[in-house]
């Protein structure tokens, strides 16, 4: 027995059959005369819901991910990509996903379903050209990207310059008049509006459930934070992820309150920055079994969940929702701007500093006591600045492990080793490793 | 020869800059990609260097930059960590691609001179909204550099900074109508050499060489061109940066104990074409404007290359016009910007009658097994008959 209670969580199966409808509901759209589209986790999901409630997507790093988890599947894909010639060091998500449409697979059985449209963002080096590469070989897939890579948000610069916001937001502007052209439908901006506001809504409910994970002892660990994540990464603007959002919270809530722990044996917490190689998050039990839970990390936190760093009380806190909902398709475009600028995921695309700050604050307000590092190897995007942010780490006094990996190829990824630098680390804690 | 100006400057570009420093009592700012806008710089009177790798062994960046990263990026930080351009007043980095802004960002945190800038340079160039939002940033820049430099410009400055930079650009071009001709009377070295060392020199300086340069190429006699060398097969270098000195002259001497021979006559990557080819509009009543569309229509990095391919028609027009047999289409290591593009060119080349042989470099080529490559390549593009005469 450990010094905690727990039991399992109750929406447990109210995730699962969300997921399997989502998934559903995109299989079936062309059936049932509906849209379907492509584009990445960060895309503003909420602009194409203006053209009907019959339009559906899956985000390309979710099912990249999909494909990585099926290990024997993620290698037939990742070898049709190479065959192509595509390099082996490109992110692996998209490659598992360019593997797919060229085999024409899909990770959930049937052939890749050819969308009817892409919609996405750009901020890495690969976002845009994973769309524009996917679409070229699917056969003249029209996309529509947004640019978000405009600087990095206040406090991490003086202030957030108006014509950044402008940018971004007359991109949408403009994607709204491409959705029309592109699709022949009409634009609702009521439907627009309302999705925009679960795009906040789910974003923001998140920040404040993984606050709840200050708690001792946590009420979710890192396995649990991403099964829930995904939501965000799904479509943060639909309307049943974000009531789904409000359950969880009320229920992780509701644990707190009576010190319901996600590892009954919790002695010692642990964070991470970015997701682990997903064919391999066994790594997570492995810890839990001596006592070590990972509360979470940035990227669990802050790839969707919507915080503000504060500066002078070195914290970071949910991001409050605006006072009240946008009138207009002009002013929804500036809010959704203005909002998705501020991920924190983003600021790490400026400045390593930026992340090290709020890694620190994460590690001093949810009490770690170490910080493990994915040098992740299929994605460059989210490891930009981690060795700097290794350095800054330590420097501010915590105990910093580092593994090379990849979150979606497995080849890249040794899983013995790894296990054993996790051992010295927890050693290292005080942990006695069975 | 003036060509052998460029050579002094190529090698000795540490010993310029601290001179030219001396000599005009001007800041240096140091750049780290060619999406940094030199017109700028000029107006203010700060000279803008570019900064590159050594390609020379290096064991300072690993705790800094994940080895992930392309070797160009990991060998330009070397540069500044091992203290080479402690000269410099200032850096910046016009966004492009997340490799090189590693080594800004890391060369800030250990080496900041004092003064620095991210210029958040739009990475969607074909969109219309990129250019009055790159108008605002380099409103931005300018007053950052008045803090440096204590000073104020006026349009007047800019159409004057707008002017050098089309200079250089139209003197290169003029460069490379001779490596158009039959027999080349300069060679694919001797042509980087020169362009890299306008990035480390005042183009005020440079550009008398260079015309200097212009006057001995058309005295040479079309006939037999370079050292009376075979011009040999006539090849397109396309892909990543690449200012590898050793490898560029490692093709071009192949014929000289190789069956096939080569000269490199144009090249598609950022320290040659994407650099220079694109001029700034003169003359208009809104120059910042003129810069800003400048940049964003210039051919792009792969990383900004999008929705459309513009870069790919760039690609075969200049094997056309350039009458290549073949092409080096050539990749930094992990540099994912031209990774995510390679099918594509060669592809797009191919289809065009262009073959191509593909590329990896590091920060040190090895180049006795890539003779070994390129010389199968060359005899490759040779017919049957020519190859047994």
């Amino acid at each position: 027995m450990g010094k905690y209670p727990t039991e399992p969580l109750k929406c447990w199966k109210k995730a699962k059959e969300l997921r399997n409808r989502f998934y559903q509901n995109y299989a079936l759209a062309g059936e049932k005369g509906g849209l379907r589209w492509m584009g990445s986790a960060w895309a503003f999901d909420a602009v194409p819901s203006g053209l009907g409630d019959d339009v559906f997507c899956i985000s390309g790093e979710s099912y990249g991910a999909a494909c990585a988890f099926d290990r024997p599947l993620s290698k037939k894909f990742l070898e049709a990509a190479r065959n192509f010639g595509f390099s082996r060091d490109l992110c692996a998500h998209m490659r598992n996903y360019w593997g797919s449409l060229l085999a024409d697979e899909s990770a959930f059985g049937g052939k890749f379903v050819k969308p009817d449209f892409g919609w996405s963002q750009h901020i890495c080096c690969s976002h845009a050209k994973w769309y524009q590469n996917a679409a070229q070989m699917k056969g003249e897939v029209p996309i529509f990207v947004v640019d978000v890579g405009v600087g990095a948000y206040p406090p991490f610069e003086p202030k957030m310059y108006p014509h950044r916001i402008k940018y971004v937001a007359d991109q949408l502007l403009d994607g709204i008049e491409w959705l029309k052209t592109t699709t022949g439908r009409e634009f609702d901006d009521e439907r627009f509006i309302n999705a925009a506001w679960n795009d906040l809504r789910s974003t923001h409910k998140w920040a404040q459930i993984c606050m709840l994970n200050r708690a001792k002892p946590a009420p979710l660990d890192e396995k649990s934070l991403y099964s829930f994540y995904v939501f965000g990464t799904l479509q943060k603007s639909n309307s049943e992820f974000a009531d789904f959002y409000d359950e969880l919270y009320d229920e992780v809530k509701d644990r707190v309150d009576r010190g319901i722990a996600a590892v009954h044996n919790e002695r010692f917490r642990v964070m991470s920055d970015i997701g682990s190689p997903w064919g391999f998050s066994d790594i997570y039990r492995h810890m839990a079994e001596q006592g070590v839970v990972s509360i979470g990390s940035l990227y669990t936190f802050g790839l969707e969940g919507m915080w503000l760093y504060d500066a002078q009380t070195h914290d970071l806190l949910p991001r409050p929702l605006p006072d009240s909902k946008p009138r207009t398709r002009e002013e929804c475009c500036t809010l959704l701007a203005d909002w998705h600028l501020s991920k924190p995921m983003y600021q790490n695309f400026y400045h390593p500093d930026n992340k090290t700050k709020m890694m620190d604050a994460i590690a001093r307000r949810w009490d770690t006591d170490g910080i493990v590092l994915h040098y992740n190897r299929g994605c460059r995007g989210l490891c930009m600045g981690i060795a700097e942010t290794r350095l800054g780490l330590i420097e501010r006094g915590h105990r910093v492990v580092a593994y090379e990996g990849n979150m979606g190829d497995e080849n890249e990824f040794d899983q013995a080793a790894t296990r054993k630098r996790m051992d010295i680390f927890m050693e290292g804690l005080g942990c006695k490793i069975n | 020869m003036a060509l052998s100006q460029f050579q002094e400057w190529y090698a000795g570009r540490h010993e310029y800059q601290k001179n030219w420093k001396k000599r005009t009592n001007q800041k240096i700012v140091g750049y780290f990609c060619t999406y940094t806008p030199e017109e700028i710089y000029y107006a203010f009177e700060v000279l803008p260097v570019r900064i590159l790798g050594s390609h020379e062994l290096e064991d300072l960046t690993e705790s800094h930059i994940s080895p992930m990263f392309c070797p160009l990026c990991r060998d330009i930080l070397a540069q500044g960590l091992s203290g080479k351009y402690d000269y410099l007043d200032g850096i910046t980095f016009g966004q492009s691609c997340l490799h090189l802004q590693q080594a800004f960002t890391s060369w800030e945190i250990h080496q900041n001179p004092g003064w620095s800038h991210y210029l958040p340079m739009p990475n969607h160039v074909q969109s219309p909204r990129a250019i009055p939002f790159l108008k605002q940033e380099y409103g931005l820049l300018i007053k950052k550099l008045e803090l440096l430099t204590g000073r104020t410009i006026t349009d007047a400055d800019l159409e004057r900074g707008i002017c050098i930079m089309n200079e250089v650009r139209q003197t290169m071009k003029q460069i490379y109508a001779f490596r158009k001709q039959e027999n080349p009377p300069i060679t694919g070295a001797q042509s980087m050499v020169m362009i890299c060392s306008a990035f480390f020199t005042d183009a005020r300086e440079w550009l008398p060489a260079a015309k200097q340069a212009i006057a001995e190429l058309e005295a040479r006699p079309l006939e037999t061109g370079v050292f009376e060398r075979d011009t040999g097969k006539r090849l397109l270098l396309v892909g990543s940066e690449n200012d590898d000195m050793a490898f560029i002259e490692m093709v071009e001497n192949l014929g000289e104990t190789g069956a096939v021979g080569a000269t490199i006559v144009v090249e598609e990557h950022c320290a040659t074409t994407r650099y220079f080819w694109d001029e700034t509009q003169e003359g208009t009543r809104d120059p910042l404007t003129a810069i800003a569309e400048r940049y964003c229509a210039r051919t792009p990095c792969p990383s900004k290359d999008w929705p459309k391919r513009r870069r790919m028609d760039k690609i075969v027009e200049f094997a056309r016009e350039f009458k290549c047999d073949g092409a080096l289409v050539i990749r930094q290591k992990f540099c994912d910007p031209h990774e995510a593009d390679m099918p594509f060119v060669k592809k797009a080349l191919e289809e065009a009658g262009i073959p191509t042989c593909f590329l990896e470099f590091d920060v040190v080529t090895p180049v006795g097994a890539f003779s070994i490559r390129v010389e199968e390549f060359l005899e490759t593009l040779e017919t049957e008959y020519d190859f047994f005469d």
